[in-house]
C-alpha cells in the first residue's frame, strides 16, 4: 500500500524533475560513506600490517629453559638446614640451556588438535667477523620447512631459497639487514666466531626480510644440525620449541597447560609482547571513535538534506493530501525518493571510496628500517563496502522517514491558506 | 430534494495572535445539485468555512455530514479517502504540482482513486481538459503555463472523479472576463445536467448573482440566504 505504483511515480517524477537537487542530495550521502570508507580502509589497513608485521615473526607459544637459582645452596645441603646459613648472589648451575627430549615434546606437540604449526629449534649467539669489525648476530638452527609453516619464510626469501639451505651443511639464511651491512650476497662466505671462541666458516644461500629490523639486523636461519655442530653439541640438543596455533585467543590456557605437563617455562604471546598488545588494543579504540564520529557526522548530514527535501515539499504535499492521498501515501512517496537518493548516493560513494582507497594504496609510503612496505597500507575488506551502502541506505530511509512523517500528519489546509 | 451537505453549529476558533472566533454556529444545508455561492467582505470567515466543509481542516466544534456520511471526528486517513471520492477542489492559487505535466495532474486524483483502468483515466482526462479548452497544453510542465491556464486545469483536475461535490475557493479569481463565462457555463451544467453540487467562495458579484443560491456572511455569521 506505501509503495504502490502511483507513489513510486510520483516519487520518480520529484526526482528526475529537479536532477540537481536530487544529484546534491546523493552528493550529501555520497561523501559520508566515500570517506567513511577510505577512512575504515586506511585505518585498519595500517593496524593490520602492523599487527602481521609483529605478530608474523612471534611465535604464539615458546617453549625454552629458563634460567633459575631455586635450587638448595650447597652449605645448607651440607649442615643440612636451612635455617641460619644465608647464602646470598648465589649463581645458577652450570648445566645446558637445552630442552631435554625436546624433539619427543615437540612431537607430542604436533598431535595436539589446537596446534597449527611446531618448530623446534636452537639458538646461539654469535659473532659474524666482518673485516676488523664484528657484528652481533643470532644463528637459529631450524627445520626451515616447518619455520616455514609457522612464519611464512618462503615468502619473506629476498634471494637464494630455503631449499638451498636443505641441502647445504655449512649453508645459512642471512637476514637482510645484516647481510646488507656486511656487504655479502647469496654464494659469499662469511667467518662466524661462536661464544665458546671457536671459529667456523659458512656459507649465505640466501637472505631474507621479516619486515622488522631488530630481526633482519642479527638473524640467521641454519639447519638444526649445522648450529649444533657449530655449538659442538649432540644432535638431540635444541633450546626452543616455537608453536603456532589455530586460534591465537587459545594461546594462554595451552601456555598454561604444556607448562605444567613438560616443566619448562612455556610462555604465551600475549605476556612476551604485552607492550604491543596495548597498543592495538588503543589504535582499535581510535580507529572505532573515528569510524563512529564519521557516521554520526554523515548522518547527521543526510538527514538534514532528506529534511529540506520534505519540507521544500511541502505545498505538494497539501496538494496531494486535499486530493485523497493517505498520510501513509505521503511516506511512501519520499521514503521511496530517500531509498533512490541513499541507493545512488551510498553506491556511489562506495565506488569514490574504493577510488580513493586504491589512490591511497598507491601513493609511496617509506617504512624506513622498521616496517618493509613501500605503499601505504590499505585494508580492502568486502565488510567495509557493504556496511558503507547498509548504512548509508537505511540512514538515508530513515532521515527521510521522519519529516515525511510529521509532513503526513499536517493538515493540509495550513499549508493551503498560505 | 436530497440535501448532500449538513453543517450543524460549526465554531471555529482562531489562537493565534489573540483568541478569536471565525465562525459563530454556522447552520445550513445544501441540496444535490445545488449551485451555492457564497460571498462576504475579507475576514468575514467564508474562506474558513470552505476549508472546514472540504474537511482538511479539522478543528471546530459542530457536526458535519455530506452524503449521508458523519465527517465530523473521523481519521485523517478515513477523509483523505471520502475526498477522493467525493470532493473536488479549485484553491484560491490554482495549486498544480508543478513537476508534473498538465495531463498527470488531472489524472492523480483519479490514479489514486483506482477505480479504473489507466487507459480510461486518461480518456477522461483529455475529455475534462477538451471542456476547459486547455486540451492542447496537455503535455506541457504545470509551471510552464500562466496563472489562468493553470486554474482551469485545476478545475479539469476536480471534475475528473465526477465528484458528489465541487467546492472553490475563488475559482474565476485569475481568470479574465471570457474564461470566467466559460468556468461558470460549466459549473452550471454540471449541477443542471449531472446533479453535481457545487459551492464557490466569491468576490466576483456577476459570477454570485448568476448562481443558484447566495449566501452572505458577515463576522462569522450567515446574515443572508438560508
Amino acid at each position: 500500500m506505501w509503495f504502490n505504483k502511483l507513489n513510486i511515480n510520483i516519487a520518480k517524477t520529484h526526482l528526475f524533475a529537479k536532477k540537481k537537487q536530487t544529484i546534491v542530495a546523493s552528493l550529501g550521502v555520497t561523501f559520508g560513506i566515500a570517506m567513511f570508507v577510505l577512512m575504515i580502509s586506511v585505518m585498519t589497513g595500517v593496524n593490520k600490517i602492523l599487527e602481521e608485521t609483529q605478530l608474523a615473526s612471534t611465535p604464539h607459544v615458546r617453549i625454552y629453559r629458563d634460567i633459575s637459582n631455586d635450587r638448595p645452596s650447597l652449605l645448607s645441603q651440607i649442615l643440612g638446614t636451612e635455617d641460619w646459613a644465608v647464602v646470598h648472589h648465589q649463581k645458577p648451575k652450570d648445566e645446558p640451556l637445552n630442552l631435554r627430549n625436546g624433539l619427543l615434546i615437540a612431537r607430542s606437540l604436533e598431535a595436539d588438535p589446537r596446534v597449527l604449526g611446531v618448530s623446534p629449534q636452537l639458538t646461539s649467539q654469535v659473532f659474524f667477523n666482518y673485516g676488523p669489525a664484528q657484528l652481533s648476530g643470532i644463528l637459529t638452527g631450524v627445520d626451515i620447512e616447518k619455520e616455514d609453516l609457522l612464519y611464512n619464510v618462503k615468502g619473506k626469501v629476498k634471494s637464494g631459497s630455503i631449499e638451498a639451505l636443505l641441502s647445504s651443511n655449512d649453508g645459512i639464511l642471512m637476514g637482510q639487514g645484516l647481510a646488507n651491512k656486511m656487504n655479502v650476497k647469496s654464494g659469499d662466505k662469511v667467518t662466524v666466531t661462536t661464544p665458546r671462541g671457536d671459529i667456523v666458516l659458512l656459507r649465505v644461500v640466501g637472505t631474507f626480510a621479516m619486515g622488522i629490523g631488530q630481526i633482519d639486523n642479527v638473524r640467521c636461519y641454519a639447519n638444526i644440525s649445522t648450529v649444533q655442530k657449530v655449538m659442538q653439541k649432540d644432535t638431540r640438543y635444541i633450546t626452543d620449541i616455537h608453536v603456532k596455533l589455530k586460534e591465537l585467543n587459545q594461546s594462554l590456557t595451552a601456555a598454561t597447560e604444556w607448562q605444567s605437563r613438560y616443566g619448562y617455562r612455556a610462555e604465551d604471546w600475549e605476556t612476551a609482547n604485552a607492550t604491543i598488545l596495548v597498543s592495538f588494543t588503543i589504535r582499535n579504540m581510535m580507529t572505532g571513535v573515528v569510524v563512529v564520529t564519521l557516521l554520526v557526522v554523515a548522518g547527521f548530514g543526510i538527514y538534514n538534506i532528506m529534511n529540506m527535501t520534505v519540507y521544500d515539499k511541502m505545498k505538494d504535499i497539501a496538494i496531494l493530501k486535499a486530493t485523497g492521498f493517505e498520510g501513509r501515501d505521503i511516506i511512501g512517496v519520499f521514503i521511496s525518493q530517500a531509498a533512490f537518493i541513499g541507493m545512488m548516493g551510498a553506491f556511489a560513494g562506495m565506488l569514490i571510496g574504493l577510488f580513493l582507497s586504491y589512490l591511497v594504496s598507491r601513493a609511496p609510503f617509506d617504512g624506513g628500517e622498521f616496517l618493509s612496505i613501500d605503499h601505504f597500507p590499505v585494508n580492502f575488506d568486502v565488510r567495509f563496502y557493504v556496511f558503507g551502502l547498509v548504512f548509508g541506505v537505511l540512514t538515508t530511509i530513515l532521515a527521510g522517514y521522519f519529516p515525511a512523517k510529521k509532513a503526513s500528519k499536517i493538515d493540509p489546509v495550513s499549508i493551503l491558506r498560505g | 430534494m436530497e440535501k448532500v451537505l449538513e453543517a450543524k453549529k460549526l465554531n471555529k476558533f482562531f489562537n493565534d495572535p489573540a483568541p478569536f472566533q471565525v465562525l459563530k454556529d454556522i447552520t445550513f444545508d445544501v441540496n444535490k445539485g445545488e449551485f451555492l455561492s457564497i460571498v462576504g467582505k475579507s475576514g468575514c470567515g467564508k474562506s474558513t468555512l470552505l476549508y472546514l466543509l472540504s474537511t482538511m481542516d479539522t478543528e471546530y466544534d459542530g457536526e458535519l455530514y455530506m452524503a449521508g456520511t458523519k465527517l465530523t471526528g473521523q481519521s485523517q486517513n478515513d477523509l483523505a479517502r471520502f475526498r477522493s471520492k467525493h470532493l473536488g477542489f479549485v484553491f484560491q492559487f490554482h495549486f498544480l504540482l508543478p513537476e508534473f505535466t498538465v495531463l498527470q495532474n488531472v489524472m492523480i486524483p483519479a490514479l489514486k482513486l483506482g477505480e479504473r483502468s489507466k487507459e480510461e483515466i486518461e480518456v477522461k482526462a483529455i475529455e475534462k481538459l477538451k471542456l476547459l479548452g486547455m486540451d492542447e497544453y496537455a503535455m506541457k510542465r504545470s509551471s510552464k503555463l500562466s496563472g489562468g491556464q493553470q486554474q482551469r486545469v485545476a478545475i479539469a483536475r476536480a471534475l475528473i472523479n465526477d465528484p458528489t461535490i465541487i467546492m472553490g475557493d475563488e475559482p474565476t479569481g485569475n481568470l479574465d472576463k471570457k474564461n470566467s463565462e466559460l468556468v461558470f457555463r460549466i459549473f452550471k451544467d454540471l449541477a443542471e445536467e449531472f446533479k453535481q453540487t457545487i459551492i464557490t467562495v466569491t468576490h466576483d458579484p456577476d459570477f454570485a448573482e448568476k448562481s443558484d443560491r447566495v449566501i452572505e456572511m458577515s463576522d462569522g455569521q450567515i446574515i443572508k440566504g438560508l
